[in-house]
């Protein structure tokens, strides 16, 4: 019998971390790190010695002075003499305006779009096709520009509804205002306002209605409650089909409690709907959508719609083509057949590209810049730095957001995939 | 049995029918109108629908288009031929516009004694491009391919022909340091080959190429990068981008693939910064930020620091779709690769990326058309693409006010390059999928 | 005429440019080439700019993308407009060429990072002087070429006689520039609200007032008279009486670089004094030619003492730059003068002895 012995440990030596493929890969990244590292240094080094030359420092101060430019669109309050920060945040919370209304109406339209292109009639495939190649293959801006400029030329203006014979007068029983400075339409207000009535400027004639985030606290709070009782409901009548196999009937109590707490809330604050109506040179009350946001919400879903109906076009063609004559065997409407076939299936090869359509949304909506859109960018990244001459800290500022926003998105969605995707296997 | 079967039949025909024509609804024009328009009861909506939309467009558009004005040197006289005709100035285009400004328009402010330069440097790139894109080239044009980009710079901006050669001299001194230290240790072969290099470029190259030009002034008149302008700059900065984004774009896929942590985290955050930020605060970045982070006192032009930002941005997209070529490929590619031994650069270099990137050719091209559809957004930090300069076309006094026909021309322009790309990059998508069956 | 003595001058001097050139033009080969191989170090140095300019062979000069009558590249890619006049000034005066500029069109908001980063050297471009921008910004402006307030023009039809009218009205401003801040200054301190509409370019804002999406436009006054010259039908618009702010326009230079300051701020005042002494582009030959008998006009024109060198430059410096344009009235009457389409009456910017407020140091 041989006894084993075992072999000599080797004694480290300096060229393993060269020629061992174990040693290699701890050098090689060593290396890395301390060239990234040398890298990161040498660009904060020079712009320390930049700054120091400019005589500037580097502090994010002027986020607290008063910026001393107004903002059409804000979605929270503020005036002129509020902070940078302030108007910072009144730019993003635009961005973000418009960036969920464009990814909605992108991926409606792109659905319709992609759906119609396979559609078996030639004048609408043809349309749909014409449609997907003009806007994928000009450039954004472009669009953004012309669709601006096309609305303000081709609507009417606030002065020609004026007069015994105006040249222009409003739709859908007087409540809504199409101009070309923007859509004005009714809006919800509150007589008993839980913020008070004094704090809205009222107009001659009519009286003031506010309408405070403390009410919309209350009535979404009041939904919200709803929403979770009917859940419960619902839960129940499940439990009770398991059981029984008869699924009670409860969509009157569904409807009911939905319906009655909101009533009584409305009720409480004094719903009513506020109607536009022109005064001085503009329309007044309502909510006025401005032309700046239409034209970029259109050319955001326009351009992206386009590119998702290709996606879309592309999901339903990789679904084999099987499935739908399977469906059509079964005897299913050609509607179904889509809905309950064809989709859901199509659905796997579609939201990841998706998702990337809507990130590119996201920050193509930075092309606000063309129209005025006052968002982000405009605000922060624009007046802001322009004014106060801190272009470091301001586009350090916007490039955080942007990043930790498409971060988000991205996270998000990837997180619904991931579900989707498991449940089909 | 015969006989009966014969006689029990009453009537058998024993000579064809003639032919007759179809039923009117089952052929031509009607037939095929009944079937792909009229189908149904929603077909034949949509259908009026979609004729009465393409009407109304052409009724609103098509006046304008039709009585559009060729011949005006400005605004004034376009409107005073418009009137003489009896028209206001919303009834006709005046493309005088183009007529007036398409060099322009085209060129920027490049000399017009050198419109060939451009133009020349285009078809060299078509020329270089072209073994790539079609397989059915002759293999050995990849040489002039990596000619391409010098003989590029030289038609574009000109100087003395030694600078361009110097350069492409010292990928030969890579390559020959290469070939000379490998022999001895594979490592100190790649570092020399990356090392000597760049000392010659640093030290050597600016030095010998000034010491030519002097003792031998053979060149083009240079043309600084001021003079870019209009579609020649767009094209420019996409062309030179895409290029210069390939060989970093694909280091980044690969380090993203990597099984080294530190690299492979660095690689994806790298990604992900540029990927999640807009181009337009890249932009800005350029214009506004490049010249903090850069040594004090140095300074170049906006197109040069525009062209390092934007070849960052598209590298970071080149990488995703490198990535998903190189995640397209079955395993049993790399793992044959190991098999026979190879390094990971040979197994790289021989096997994978030769295959990854030709799945991910489609994808580039695609990445190019987003590109330069992107370039626009440069008119917002001062350069003259097309859109700048139809601003700076309207702020002449002669075409002050002018406003659609400039962008339309633009928007023409810009469908026809990119829509001819993409058609291009679908087919060859078709032929890929074609192979892979 | 009176032209050829100069001329000539001026070939002796492109004579000895041409060289130089040459030699500049090798110098930014070999440094672009540098930079496309990665080099990134090289780099002008920090020094004088007077001697970056000198070395580079060409000035460069900040202007506007585009904008009536200030500066606009023509059909052929030359630069034009009375901003672009103080640019060529500046180059005729350093190297006897006003054509050696090289013209950087920068943004309302790349201008000033520009100028601070060292792109360009010379900022001409409708910049309004403030407090902050000359202290906070690091700028140093040096002198006013125009003097300039923001106004607001309407559709005559709108029946508005005064801006304190403008109760509810939606105005169009141009972004990145001090007009917004007036604006909200102004109807904050009348009591009365408005709805701005941020555009970023002129061209841009003019077709959204004609167009009517918004009662009013607002910019500096030339900006409104140059656009309203520019309309279909100028007289349906109307500017109003109100002008709610101080615009002082001027070329600026970089803080901390005196000398380079001098030669931009001096030559401003040249084309200036050369209107006030009454040299223009016609006579400016035969005076420069020899003395004459009024001693101011020899200072300025170098044929007497030693005001080029005090400055670093030649002695016929000014006599350069006045040749380059004209002197400030020719320049102005010229670009946005009355006989243009702009049609702008010289008001404020007539000289200081016509009732204006242009006005020079004296040369001595």
């Amino acid at each position: 019998m041989s006894t084993l012995t075992d072999p000599p440990k080797p004694a480290f030596r300096l060229s393993q971390l060269i020629y061992d493929t174990r040693y290699r890969s701890i050098t090689i990244q060593l290396v890395a790190l301390v060239l990234m590292v040398l890298g990161i240094g040498w660009l904060v080094n020079n712009t320390v010695q930049n700054l120091a030359a400019l005589g500037k420092d580097f502090n994010f101060g002027f986020l607290d002075n008063p910026a001393g430019y107004d903002i059409n669109q804000k979605l929270i309050d503020y005036d002129s003499q509020m902070s940078h920060g302030r108007a910072a945040l009144v730019g993003i919370l635009n961005t973000l305006l418009v960036a969920i209304l464009g990814c909605v109406t992108a991926t409606v339209i792109g659905v319709i779009a992609g759906v119609l292109r396979l559609s078996k009639n030639w004048v609408v495939s043809r349309l749909m096709a014409v449609y997907v190649e003009g806007f994928r293959n000009v450039p954004l801006l472009l669009w953004i520009i012309l669709i601006f400029s096309i609305m303000s030329e081709s609507m009417p203006q606030p002065r020609d509804f004026r007069g015994d014979e105006p040249a222009a007068s409003m739709i859908l029983s007087d409540s809504v205002a199409v101009t070309n400075r923007g859509i004005w339409i009714p809006r919800l207000g509150f007589t008993n306002s839980l913020s008070g009535n004094e704090a809205v400027a009222s107009v001659e004639g009519v009286p003031a209605v506010a309408s405070g985030g403390a009410d919309w606290a209350l009535i979404g709070v009041t939904l919200l409650i709803s929403i979770v009782a009917i859940g419960f409901v619902r839960s129940r009548s499940t439990r009770i089909q398991e059981a029984t196999g008869v699924r009670p009937t409860t969509w009157y109590l569904q409807l009911g409690i939905l319906v009655i707490p909101f009533a009584i809330v409305g009720l409480f604050l004094g719903m009513t709907v506020v109607t536009p109506f022109l005064k001085g040179f503009n329309f007044t009350e309502g909510t006025h959508l401005r032309n700046s946001l239409i034209a970029l919400w259109l050319a955001l879903s326009l351009y992206t719609g386009s590119f998702i109906a290709e996606i879309v076009r592309a999901g339903i063609l990789a679904v084999s083509k099987g499935q739908s004559e399977a469906a059509f065997a079964l005897g299913m409407r050609p509607n179904r057949t889509m809905n309950l076939v064809i989709l859901p299936q199509a659905m796997r090869v579609i939201v990841p590209p998706l998702i990337s359509q809507y990130l590119n949304l996201t920050k193509n909506s930075s092309l606000a810049i063309a129209v005025g859109y006052m968002d982000v960018r405009a605000t922060l990244g624009g007046i802001t730095i322009n004014q106060t001459g801190r272009e470091l800290e301001g586009m350090l500022l916007l490039g955080g957001f942007y990043l930790v926003l498409s971060l988000l998105i991205s996270s998000v969605m990837n997180y619904f995939n991931n579900r989707t995707q498991l449940r089909e296997r | 049995m015969s006989d009966t079967t014969t006689h029990s039949v009453s009537y058998v025909r024993e000579s064809m029918l003639a032919e007759t024509a179809p039923p009117v609804t089952e052929t031509g024009a009607i037939k095929w109108m009944r079937e792909n328009l009229f189908s149904s009861i929603l077909n034949t909506v949509l259908t009026i629908l979609s004729i009465f939309v393409v009407y109304w467009i052409v009724s609103k558009i098509g006046p304008w288009f039709w009585n559009s004005i060729w011949d005006a040197g400005s605004l004034t006289e376009c409107r005073e031929i418009l009137a003489a005709k009896g028209m206001s100035s919303h009834d006709g285009a005046c493309f005088g516009v183009i007529k007036d400004r398409w060099q322009q328009l085209i060129f920027g402010f490049y000399p017009s004694e050198y419109y060939w330069r451009p133009v020349l440097a285009l078809l060299v790139f078509f020329v270089g491009i072209s073994p790539v894109l079609f397989d059915r080239m002759p293999r050995k044009m990849l040489i002039l391919t990596m000619l391409t980009p010098f003989v590029m710079y030289l038609l574009l901006w000109g100087g003395a022909i030694w600078l361009p050669l110097m350069v492409a001299a010292g990928f030969g001194v890579g390559y020959l340091a290469m070939k000379a230290l490998s022999p001895i240790n594979g490592l100190l072969g790649s570092l020399g080959a990356i090392i000597l290099p760049l000392i010659f470029w640093l030290y050597l190259a600016g030095p010998i190429a000034g010491q030519l030009t002097s003792f031998a002034p053979i060149g083009f008149e240079f043309v600084p990068s001021k003079s870019f302008g209009g579609f020649t700059l767009s094209l420019v900065i996409g062309i030179v981008a895409i290029i210069l984004s390939l060989p970093l774009g694909i280091l980044l896929a690969l380090g993203r693939q990597s099984d080294l942590p530190i690299i492979k985290y660095s690689a994806v955050t790298f990604i992900e910064v540029i990927r999640g930020v807009p181009l337009i605060v890249w932009l800005f970045t350029a214009s506004l930020l490049l010249n903090y982070f850069l040594p004090p006192g140095t300074n170049f032009d906006l197109m040069l620091r525009v062209i390092i930002m934007v070849t960052l941005f598209s590298a970071a997209y080149i990488a995703e779709v490198v990535r998903g070529g190189l995640a397209a490929l079955p395993t049993g590619q790399y793992e044959g690769a190991d098999s026979l031994g190879m390094s990971y650069w040979q197994s790289m270099r021989l096997i994978v990326l030769p295959q990854a990137l030709k799945i991910s050719i489609p994808g580039i091209v695609n990445t190019f058309i987003g590109l330069f559809k992107d370039t626009t957004l440069v008119v917002f930090i001062g350069l003259f693409d097309p859109i700048g300069l139809a601003g700076a076309v309207r702020a002449s006094t002669d075409w002050n006010g002018i406003y659609w026909e400039l962008f339309i021309f633009i928007g023409v322009m810009f469908f026809i390059f990119c829509f001819s790309m993409g058609r291009y990059s679908l087919y060859l998508e078709h032929k890929l999928q074609r192979e892979h069956r | 005429m009176t032209h050829k003595p100069l001329g000539q001058k001026n070939d002796l001097l492109g004579n000895v440019r041409v060289e130089t050139q040459e030699e500049v033009k090798m110098k930014k080969t070999v440094f672009l080439g540098a930079l496309t191989i990665a080099a990134l170090t090289a780099g002008v140095g920090s020094a004088a700019t007077l001697d970056d300019v000198k070395a580079r062979g060409s000035l460069n000069c900040g202007v506007t993308t585009g904008l009536v009558g200030f500066a606009a590249p023509d059909a052929n890619g030359v630069w034009e407009g009375f901003d672009v006049g103080i640019c060529r000034a500046v180059a005729a005066a350093i190297f006897g060429d006003p054509t050696a500029v090289e013209f950087v069109p920068t943004t309302g908001q790349t201008r000033f990072t520009a100028l601070a980063s060292g792109e360009i050297d010379l900022l001409a471009r409708n910049t309004t002087w403030t407090f902050s921008r000359d202290t906070d910004l690091k700028f140093e402006f040096v002198g006013v070429n125009y003097y300039d307030g923001q106004g607001f023009m309407v559709p005559k039809d709108l029946g508005v006689s005064s801006a304190k009218d403008l109760d509810g009205a939606t105005v169009c401003i141009q972004t990145g520039t001090t007009t917004e801040l007036n604006l909200a200054d102004f109807f904050r301190t009348n009591g009365i609200s408005y709805e701005p509409v941020p555009i970023e370019t002129n061209a841009e804002a003019q077709q959204q007032y004609l167009a009517g999406a918004c009662d009013v436009y607002t910019t500096d006054a030339s900006g409104l008279a140059a656009t309203r010259a520019t309309f279909a039908a100028p007289q349906d618009h109307t500017l109003l009486p109100e002008i709610i702010s101080k615009e002082p326009l001027g070329p600026l230079v970089r803080h901390g670089d005196s000398e380079w300051g001098d030669i931009a701020r001096w030559t401003l005042n040249a084309l200036v004094s050369a209107e006030e002494l009454g040299v223009n582009s016609t006579n400016i030959a035969e005076l420069a030619a020899a003395p004459t008998n009024n001693p101011e006009v020899n200072r300025l024109l170098g044929t007497e003492g030693e005001l080029g060198a005090m400055i670093g430059l030649d002695a016929n410096w000014a006599a350069n730059a006045i040749a380059a344009g004209g002197n400030y009235g020719e320049l102005f009457e010229k670009n946005i003068g009355e006989n243009t389409p702009i049609g702008l009456a010289r008001g404020l910017n007539a000289m200081w002895t016509e009732g204006g407020l242009i006005y020079s140091p004296p040369f001595r």
